[in-house]
């Protein structure tokens, strides 16, 4: 039972990641190729708290604590990083912010007092799948509502055509910055929350390969579409349990599985299975052409 | 000066040497990166597995008790045909998608590589069969072996090559006038198809080339190519990507820098250094120490 628990509580921290990065790559367009740095920041900074600074009040409390500071040291960590970096374009902030990532991660494996190379152990756990699919909620829909908002549509122009989007008076290093700072402290969040929901951190589990993971999963459910983030993310954290269930012989090829699948969705249907529309979003869209009509 | 202060540069000069040794191997993966990118502006993430899959073939003709020769060029040969296949399956049919899924694709492909090579060949590090004898001469107190001479003058032999190749043959001249402009080039009557996948068998059998030599000095195992891959692309970047000159320069660069750093100071900061120096290169000269600073057009 405890298994399936930490199945559902893992999906559930991987949908704030993708949406988090979604929000970055899908709808601003920026290719950040660094995300698990952003976790691994959020994830260390709220164990600190966990570990020496916690308060004598209520787990709900302190959580709560913890994941404000996990959000405000991830997000710190994508100001830093932004400023820089979002002057470049394309492959070059991609290569930039892989860079940024691994130094990160390089600094917290030589930090000795979040346990260095060994790991930081004995976080206190004040977190449960409630807690973790309650944060998930949240996050959609303010994803949602960020979508339809003024700042939502002008960093969605700004994927669309960074130039066009200037000259409508879009400020758009303002733009970009926030919404990657925004999105790396969601990261952070999500970090908070497998801090203290496994109780046990280790700097490599932050490195390259899982932003590659987390990209994947947006790129699988269509970048800038939240209902596709959700899916990738629930599609790709549940297909290596389920070959897991089908068998060991299976299970040991799913890393190679997982690769030709990503190469394939890009050689058939490069932009993701939902594209960048949502479940309901036709249906709505047309009462209101109607409603403008009459 | 007193006694330690010597010690002190001797030391420098052994690690300068042992990074000139190191960056050389640098060089040879960088070539790869830089010249695929400088003709279809393809970030090459499966480079380093190309260099993998050489390292093997080279294994495994030396398990087969065949001289080191051979070796080489079954190395080369095996990287140059994993390639040529990737890119007829794979980045062709992307190429006219966009950049960000070539990017995706590239990703999925390396990985692909690395985790059936881990079950094919086994995860365990193997050490490559010992072919020729290594020889150590002292200058002072530093030490040169004659394997770290043989790679820095095959570097510059293949530099030489390359600067040969890429002014004075057909194919070389036709490679050039892709890196320029891929449409124009084909409307002068070029199969620029053909001369990608030219660019894709050289850069992957210096990667071959490269794998064989890391193997036989360290040992050879399906995760190699990921670390030295990424090491070699950010040579390829410091010195400028799609410039040939600019990759040897990086990757010399960074393996002096490596080799300073972990040993005067931590070796497990030679990773961070490479990051580092990428890191400052990008702020202050995006396209590199070689590369011209172009404008995005309207």
């Amino acid at each position: 039972m405890d298994y399936y628990l930490q199945i559902i509580s893992n999906i559930g921290i991987f949908i704030t990641l993708t949406l988090s990065l979604n929000l970055i790559n899908g709808y601003c367009g920026q290719f950040s190729l660094g995300h698990a740095g952003f976790w691994g920041v959020g994830a260390y900074a709220s164990a600190i708290y966990g570990v020496y600074f916690a308060l004598p009040v209520d787990p709900m409390i302190n959580m709560l604590i913890s994941i404000s500071v996990g959000f405000s040291a991830a997000a710190l960590c994508g100001l830093l990083i932004g400023v820089p970096c979002l002057r470049l374009k394309g492959d070059y902030l991609a290569i930039a912010t892989i860079g940024f990532s691994e130094i990160l991660r390089i600094i917290i494996m030589h930090t000795e007092s979040v346990g260095g190379p060994r790991g930081f152990t004995n976080i206190p756990k004040w977190t449960n799948s409630f807690w973790v699919w309650g944060i998930v909620i949240l996050t959609t829909i303010f994803m949602l509502n960020l979508k339809r908002s003024a700042f939502g549509r002008a960093i969605i122009s700004i994927r669309e055509d960074e130039v066009a989007s200037e000259t409508m008076g879009i400020n758009l290093f303002r733009f970009k910055l926030f919404s990657f700072i925004i999105g790396a402290g969601i990261a952070g969040i999500a970090g908070a929350l497998v801090a203290h929901d496994q109780q046990f951190l280790h700097p490599n589990n932050f490195n390259f390969m899982w932003s590659v993971c987390i990209l994947v999963m947006v790129i699988l459910g269509g970048q800038g579409s939240v209902s596709g983030s959700i899916v990738g993310a629930i599609i790709l954290t549940l297909l290596p349990e389920i070959l897991k269930l089908i068998g060991s012989d299976i299970s040991v090829w799913r890393m190679s599985i997982y690769s030709a699948l990503m190469i394939i969705l890009m050689l058939t249907r490069p932009q993701g299975i939902f594209g960048p529309h949502e479940i309901f979003e036709k249906k709505r869209f047309a009462k209101k052409l109607q409603k403008g009509a009459a | 000066m007193s006694q330690d202060t010597i010690y002190f540069f001797w030391d420098c000069l052994q690690y300068l040497i042992n990074g000139i040794a190191q960056g050389s191997l640098y060089a040879m993966v960088a070539l790869g990166y830089t010249m695929v990118y400088g003709i279809i502006r393809l970030v090459n993430f499966a480079h380093g597995e190309f260099l993998m899959m050489g390292a093997f073939c080279g294994y495994f003709a030396l398990k087969f008790n065949l001289p080191m020769p051979v070796a080489i060029i079954a190395s080369m040969l095996g990287a140059g045909i994993v390639a040529l296949i990737v890119e007829r399956l794979i980045y062709r049919p992307i190429r006219g998608e966009g950049r960000i899924p070539a990017l995706i694709t590239a990703i999925g492909a390396s990985m692909f590589f690395q985790y059936t090579g881990q079950l094919v060949f086994g995860a365990d590090p193997k050490t490559v069969r010992p072919v020729f004898t290594e020889v150590v001469y002292n200058f002072g107190e530093v030490n040169v072996s004659n394997i770290q001479i043989f790679i820095f003058f095959l570097t510059i032999f293949i530099l030489i090559f390359l600067w040969w190749l890429t002014h004075y043959t057909r194919i070389g001249v036709a490679m050039r006038a892709a890196s320029y402009n891929l449409k124009a080039a084909e409307l002068m009557g070029i199969n620029t198809n053909r001369i990608i996948a030219f660019t894709f068998f050289l850069g992957a059998s210096l990667a071959g080339l490269a794998g064989i030599l890391m193997g036989y000095t360290m040992s050879v195992e399906p995760m190699m190519g990921l670390s030295l891959g990424l090491k070699a692309f950010v040579a390829a970047v410091v010195g400028g990507i799609g410039i040939i000159p600019g990759a040897a320069l990086g990757g010399y660069i960074i393996g002096i820098a490596e080799n300073m750093v972990s040993g005067l100071y931590k070796s497990s900061w030679r990773d961070g250094v490479s990051f580092f120096i990428l890191i400052i290169i990008l702020l202050v000269r995006p396209g590199g120490i070689l590369g011209k600073n172009s404008k995005e057009k309207v």
